[in-house]
């Protein structure tokens, strides 16, 4: 039986990991490969790498830890995939068919399209064709707002004129393989899943569901599964800051039922 | 561990690379090439591949020495291992788009996986079912998921040929084999710990 998934979300900001509230204040939380590898013994599912710098300029000026300098995300992705064995999705700043192309090069499994499915969807289409639904994530940033909620673009900035359902059928009727949906009023607050949400987004669509924003509890995570039916749930934050976090997260749900993989640590 | 070398064969597919990496993370002697030299010094040859059975044929046999290859494998009994599409092509023909010639090295077909209401392709860890016996699930204990993407699946003329099946919306074959070859339509190189387990038996495979 297909289980359903754990996913670390690693956000990079000029090369470094950074912890975001409220898509705007960000807090530097240290070296992308010295994280990709906890995360790899812990027994991630998968592990979505979004690039949110501002610019191009990518620094890691700490060279203290034993891991190369790196100032640019392709190379970050490089040096991941190197060490990881388990699926890689890439997002942020992809723009093209090239841009696709290049990630996957790089060594990534999937990319993570957020603005182009908003402004082009006929390029998410091509991609779809020239990659493969399996390779193609939508993700949405929402909002709520006086009328319900609402998609918001570059990085949470601009307000769009889609309610998340609309733009995750028009995903969905595109040929992506899965949506990833998550709440800009959750992010970094702790306080659960905005469940309504993602209520709103798997009764739209068949295709599988990664719900993101606000956990700080293990149950939070098998109230998404239970309460909203996702395939998936993905967090970045709590996975940072605990100690076997995934693992723990994953014995939790394992413990409670949840249709997940044996919780497993690696030694690498 | 073996001392042989391993060939990943370079036939301009994707993630060549990560399946690379895992071999060379495990300590084997790896090596990724399409050249008939190659093929003829390595012990254990390894067909990765992502995309379509037709577009897999047809790159295989722009950039490979179909003839060597089928010489060194189906004529020698060297250890070959296909992966997804690399094991789908295993088959006699492929209906992905339009009908292509497969290797016809494993005696059967390969259609579109009918999953009922679930949707394709089928991307995710899943587990197997083993319904025969063999020394490349040795040690397969509780970690036995495995990570797959696909949209497609393998129909085996002979049933002794799958080794184990898998289950999404109907049961289909995970694990092929004859003699010497093998076929995962799994991704062992994604797939931690027990991906790397079937990785290893594979290269205990004389």
């Amino acid at each position: 039986m297909k289980k359903n998934r754990l996913i670390p979300v690693v956000l990079l900001r000029n090369g470094w990991i950074v912890q975001s509230k409220g898509f705007s204040s960000y807090q530097n939380l240290g070296n992308p490969i010295a994280s990709v590898k906890r995360l790899s013994e812990w027994a991630s599912d998968e592990i979505i790498y979004l690039d949110i710098s501002t610019d191009d300029k990518y620094d890691l000026r700490r060279d203290d830890q034993g891991y190369k300098n790196r100032d640019n995300f392709l190379d970050i992705i490089r040096d991941v995939s190197d060490v990881t064995f388990m699926p890689i999705t890439v997002g942020g700043k992809i723009r093209s068919l090239s841009d696709i192309e290049i990630r996957l090069y790089s060594g990534a499994d999937k990319v993570c399209l957020n603005t182009m499915a908003i402004e082009d969807i006929k390029l998410v289409e091509s991609a779809v064709r020239e990659f493969g639904s399996q390779c193609i994530i939508i993700s949405i940033d929402a909002k709520e707002g006086p009328n319900g909620h609402k998609v918001f673009s570059h990085g949470g900035k601009r307000e769009t004129k889609f309610e998340p359902h609309e733009l995750a059928t028009i995903a969905e009727n595109s040929g992506v393989g899965e949506i990833l949906i998550n709440s800009i009023d959750r992010d970094g607050q702790g306080t659960g899943y905005d469940i309504q949400l993602l209520q709103q987004i798997t009764n739209s669509v068949s295709i599988p569901v990664i719900g993101c924003g606000g956990v700080s509890e293990w149950h939070h995570f098998s109230d998404a599964f239970e309460q909203a039916g996702v395939d998936a749930v993905a967090a970045a934050n709590i996975f940072h800051y605990v100690d076997q976090s995934v693992f723990l997260a994953k014995k939790y749900l394992f413990d409670n039922g949840v249709n997940v993989r044996k919780p497993d640590l690696i030694k690498l | 561990m073996t001392n042989g070398l391993i060939c990943v064969l370079d036939y301009g597919s994707g993630n060549v690379r990560s399946v690379y990496n895992v071999l060379k993370h495990l300590g084997h002697n790896v090596m990724v090439s399409g050249e008939e030299k190659v093929i003829k010094n390595a012990s254990h040859i390894i067909l990765p591949g992502v995309g379509s059975f037709g577009t897999a044929m047809k790159k295989m046999k722009e950039n490979l020495p179909m003839q060597c290859l089928e010489n060194e494998v189906v004529g020698k009994g060297k250890p070959f291992l296909g992966i997804c599409v690399g094991m789908q092509v295993l088959a006699d023909k492929g209906y992905e788009f339009e009908e292509s010639e497969g290797l016809g090295w494993i005696s059967g077909s390969v259609r579109k996986l009918r999953s009922g209401d679930l949707s394709l392709p089928h991307v995710g860890w899943n587990d197997f079912l083993v319904e025969t016996p063999d020394p490349i699930f040795n040690s397969l204990k509780e970690h036995r998921d495995f990570y797959y993407v696909h949209s497609f699946c393998f129909d085996a003329c002979h049933e002794e040929s799958v080794l184990a099946r898998a289950d999404y919306g109907e049961k289909f074959a995970a694990v092929v084999s004859k003699d010497n070859i093998y076929g995962f339509q799994f991704h062992p190189e994604k797939s931690q710990r027990a991906g790397q387990l079937l990785l290893n038996n594979f290269v205990m495979q004389k």
